[in-house]
């Protein structure tokens, strides 16, 4: 960065031109996205037996409107981001309760609210909202705050709350994913690891009351997943299925567009949540490492971004997005692989998915966000800094 | 201060991501892992379950193999059978079509009720039968209207059809579904409505009948739709049997014996071929292919005639004087008497103190004149000179008291009694009284009307030792073991000189001027070649039940005024022509209204008449291409 050297001032400051922005986003990692987002509409058109309908072409469409997103998120300066991170915590927290109420009176799950261009699915964007809010929330105390125990008490909270609600509708994966989000921002945000502990023990202990409140679909992917011949024309159908189509895939894959599980429907969710069964099926271990290697280069851009932050919030934000991406293809893969139970997990930038992919887009501007305006000094209580 | 605590932060920061960052790496590898592990390691197992679930088998079911009779005259064949079918998700709506199709064919409510419960249980793409067996009238009538009702398909099946009904069916039993014991591994046993040969040459050819499956591959979706098919294997059709039977001797004999529970064996003394094969009453091998009702079974089971049983090889019979042959031939061999030597018959034989009766006071008789009269008294006399061992010998030679190899089920081997076997089975000495009986057939001697029919064979043959066959050879059919040996067939050792002897008696039997006890059985025929033929044979009446003292002492009863299975059995063995002997025939009829002589010589004498006009050992058999044009219009 020494050759811009004369931009370093205005970089801290934060004043910076839109086009100089522009050119501090890194494009290798918009790139990196695309790559991805590619292996996506491949497989989206083989799901579809070599159709642009109904999958691949939304999915391109929406990506390109995620992409203008993610340069615009990139664009904002990140004070403001922070000045409405709350705001933008609240609003989805009040959509995920309005999904949960309407669910209650139409006496049906739904996770979505119709906005007309897309069902927004308040779960998904809820992934990084938790993660906005902690990181405005820890960038505002000392460290000294942290090891107050009531200092804690506002950002569990923050977790509950939404946790809940996900919990309620019910969505288990989702929630699983938004608590532990919530985990490694306040672990990186400081706080004592025996503190983790006791909670964790807490949680526990907690299993039983938290079973009685699973419904009974939910008891029944738990139990299946830990003895998986319980039930193996039901539930456990799905993941034996799934584990046939991997490992049939071999080496080489059987071909793009050749998977005989996929296409022959002994894979549910094909296009979403098994989409990664069917790369597997039809590119071999070396399509699916592949695919892993690219969200490993992703997470390496997050963490580098991360360390490279000289604000607590952009830390924060740029590590806890990360780790999210990273739950969200850990679960996914993890769960077609039958280590994990069944959970409903999409494959981020891959399955097929209008609110997943515009959050993902949102959660790849953000970590722009903090790339782009790494070096702007921010008040420890928020906010423009004068210094 | 503030920087320093905002390095301790960044500090923090640092470590702890780190952690994270590596806790995320492990994690990942995890991943690796268990794709390796699932992908390499297990890949084998997974491809194969993956081929499991895609491929399906399915068999196609070859045609069974056609019975037909020596000339070529289907005796078993397939019959065409359209059935309608409905695939649910190709209607509009069910009940609209089931409706529509009942106004051109007949459907009950219970039909209605079948489909509609089997579309429901079902996934749509599989087809439902609505009903089988339709007409020619009706298949047409569903083709024709085939635009009005889309889902509606016709599937042509094949049943076995038994052309002659109740003509030869204990010959060729009949096939029926599978049952448990029949799994033998062979795939096409386990398709739903395969049927499998249950008796008779269905089920001794089964295996030659069935063919092989063939089988079709195709590719399936997760649920069980047909996506393409993969591969073919048409399998191989059943082989054709072609019996020795003449359908049309067969089906003459029948009727001869009308409603009487009675048994007829023909065959050729040469060759073994046998050309009728009849068991009265018979059954109709239809309704057992379509599948019995219980109250049709319960008919079937219950009539004292036993219809089911296959009398001509699994009836046994005492063979009364028929037996007389066999002691002759061993007399003459052993010498205990010469031809010419007389034996005094008074009406009765003494044995100590015990009193043997003849049927007749026949004076003063010779061997010839022995065995036309049927002369008890002198058949008593040289049984107790021969003892029993000695006749149980040649009752063996000429194929008594064993199996004759033509292999169908429940034939029984007769029983031809020696003095070990009474030790061995009664623990009980011989007694000469014992050889006596056995001398005229009665006692403990069994045999059934096929082994009688070989006797006769044999004494016609020059004592060679012909062995019966149903199956005509080269057919490419695999012959049951026993079948093969017939080629060259051994002597008996029968010196010619005593064969003639008997067959002198036996001639006598029927053509003796005067007075004989078979003088019925004389041949009619008009035509100046076949004027002079004759038949040879020897009658036999045979007693069902112990006669007690008292009945003997109030004289013969007339068969009329006993019940029917107390009367006595009514046999006859004979051969024809006497001069140059082609066919042997036996005759068993049950509890006759008369002996050997007045009720079985007649059957036995139209019966051979027919025989002789056909001459079906002499006409040149079918080649197998006649016999596929012979067949090929479709059957009434």
């Amino acid at each position: 960065m020494s050759d811009i050297g004369f931009l370093t001032a205005r970089l801290r400051r934060g004043n910076m031109s839109a086009v100089e922005k522009l050119c501090q986003i890194s494009w290798s990692f918009v790139m990196w996205l695309c790559v991805i987002a590619t292996f996506g509409f491949a497989m989206l058109y083989s799901a579809a037996y070599g159709n642009w309908d109904p999958w691949a072409l939304p999915q391109m469409v929406r990506f390109v409107v995620g992409l203008g997103l993610l340069i615009a998120i990139a664009l904002i300066d990140i004070r403001i981001i922070m000045r409405y991170a709350y705001a933008f915590y609240f609003v989805i927290l009040v959509l995920l309760a309005v999904v949960d109420v309407r669910g209650v009176i139409g006496g049906g799950a739904q996770r979505w609210i119709d906005l007309g261009v897309i069902n927004l699915q308040p779960s998904e964007m809820m992934k990084a909202a938790i993660v906005l809010a902690l990181a405005r929330y820890f960038q505002g105390i000392s460290l000294d705050d942290i090891g107050n125990p009531l200092a804690l008490l506002a950002p569990l909270l923050m977790v509950l709350a939404p946790f809940v609600l996900v919990l309620l509708q019910p969505d288990l994966g989702t929630a699983g994913v938004i608590v532990m989000g919530a985990t490694v921002m306040f672990f990186l945000a400081g706080v004592r690891v025996w503190k983790f502990v006791t909670i964790g023990v807490a949680s526990i202990a907690a299993i039983p009351i938290a079973w009685s409140f699973l419904r009974e679909y939910q008891q029944n992917r738990v139990l299946t997943f830990l003895n998986p011949e319980r039930d193996s024309l039901g539930a456990g159908y799905h993941i034996l299925q799934s584990k046939i189509a991997l490992g049939s895939g071999g080496l080489f894959g059987k071909g793009f567009m050749q998977g005989t599980q996929s296409h022959l429907n002994f894979l549910p969710e094909r296009q979403t949540d098994f989409i990664f069964t069917m790369l597997a099926e039809e590119l071999g271990l070396v399509g699916a490492l592949t695919l892993l290697s690219l969200y490993v280069i992703v997470m390496i851009y997050g963490f580098a971004i991360a360390f490279r932050a000289r604000h607590q919030f952009g830390r924060l934000v740029a590590a806890g997005i990360t780790s999210t991406l990273f739950f969200y293809f850990f679960i996914n893969m993890a769960m077609v692989m039958g280590l994990i139970p069944v959970v409903g997990v999409p494959l981020p930038l891959i399955s097929y998915g209008g609110t997943a992919l515009l959050n993902l887009m949102l959660c790849a501007g953000l970590m722009m966000n903090v790339w782009v305006h790494r070096d702007v000094q921010i008040a420890q209580r928020g906010g423009f800094s004068d210094l | 201060m503030m920087i320093n605590r905002d390095s301790e932060w960044v500090r923090m920061f640092n470590r702890r991501a780190a952690v994270l960052a590596g806790g995320q790496a492990v994690l990942v590898s995890a991943l690796v892992g268990r794709l390796y592990y699932l992908q390499i390691v297990e890949s084998d197992r997974y491809m194969m379950l993956a081929e499991d679930n895609r491929i399906n088998m399915q068999l196609l079911k070859p045609p069974r193999g056609r019975i037909l009779d020596r000339f070529g005259q289907p005796l078993a064949i397939n019959q065409q059978n359209f059935s309608a079918f409905i695939v649910p998700e190709q209607v509009r709506t069910l009940s609209d079509t089931l409706d529509a199709l009942g106004q051109i064919i007949s459907l009950s409510e219970l039909d209605h009720e079948r489909v509609k419960k089997e579309a429901s249980r079902k996934r749509g793409f599989l087809p439902i039968t609505v009903r089988e067996n339709l007409t020619w009238d009706e298949m047409s009538r569903i083709q024709v209207n085939a635009p009005d009702l889309p889902g509606v398909t016709i599937d042509l099946g094949l049943t076995r059809y038994y052309p002659q009904h109740e003509n030869a069916a204990h010959l060729l039993g009949y096939v029926a579904a599978v049952d448990e014991a029949d799994l033998t591994g062979d795939p096409l046993l386990q398709l739903p409505g395969f049927r499998a040969g249950k008796e008779g040459i269905e089920k001794v050819y089964d295996m030659a009948l069935r063919g092989k499956a063939g089988a079709s591959q195709v590719e399936v979706n997760a649920y069980g739709r047909i996506i393409r098919e993969l591969q073919r294997d048409e399998g191989e059709p059943g082989a054709d049997v072609v019996l020795t039977i003449d359908e049309r001797i067969q089906h003459y004999a029948a009727e001869r014996l009308g409603p009487e529970s009675a048994s007829v064996v023909v065959l050729d003394v040469h060759t073994g071929d046998l050309l009728a094969l009849v068991s009265n009453p018979s059954f109709d091998a239809n309704a057992f292919s379509r599948g019995l009702t219980s109250e049709e079974w319960k008919t079937l089971s219950t009539d004292d005639h036993k219809p089911l049983v296959n009398k001509a090889v699994a009836g046994q019979y005492s063979p009364g004087s028929t037996f007389k042959l066999v002691v002759t031939l061993a007399a003459l061999e052993h010498q205990v008497i010469s031809p010419e030597q007389t034996v005094s018959c008074n009406g009765r034989y003494m044995l100590g103190n015990y009193v043997k009766r003849c049927h007749k006071v026949h004076g003063s008789v010779n061997m010839t004149r022995a065995i036309s009269m049927s002369c008890d008294v002198y058949f008593y006399e040289i049984a107790r000179r021969l003892g029993v061992d000695k006749i149980a010998a040649m009752a063996r030679r000429l194929g008594l008291g064993e199996l004759s190899g033509i292999g169908l089920p429940g034939e029984q081997r007769g029983l031809v009694p020696t003095e070990a076997w009474k030790k061995a089975a009664r623990n009980e000495r011989w007694s000469t009284g014992d050889t006596l009986n056995v001398g005229i057939g009665q006692g403990d001697v069994l045999t059934t009307p096929l082994q009688l029919a070989i006797m006769a064979a044999r004494v016609a043959n020059g004592g060679l030792a012909v062995k019966p066959r149903l199956v005509r050879p080269a057919t490419g059919v695999d012959q049951p073991p026993d079948a093969q040996a017939e080629t060259a067939m051994p002597s008996l050792g029968i010196s010619e000189k005593h064969l003639a002897i008997l067959r002198q008696g036996m001639s006598d039997v029927i053509n003796a001027p005067g007075f004989t006890t078979a003088a019925v059985a004389r041949l009619r025929f008009k035509d100046p070649e076949r004027r002079t033929w004759t038949m040879s044979g020897k009658t036999g009446t045979a007693a069902v039940r112990r006669i007690s003292v008292a009945e003997r002492e109030a004289g013969p009863r007339e068969p009329g005024e006993l019940p029917w299975h107390l009367r006595d059995n009514a046999l006859f063995v004979a051969f024809a022509p006497s001069h140059q002997p082609r066919y042997a025939i036996a005759v068993v009829v049950d509890h006759a209204m008369g002996g050997g002589g007045k009720i079985a010589a007649p059957i036995a004498r139209d019966i051979m008449e027919r025989v002789l006009e056909l001459d079906p050992s002499r006409k040149p058999r079918v080649d197998d291409e006649q016999i596929a044009t012979a067949t090929a219009e479709p059957p009434a």
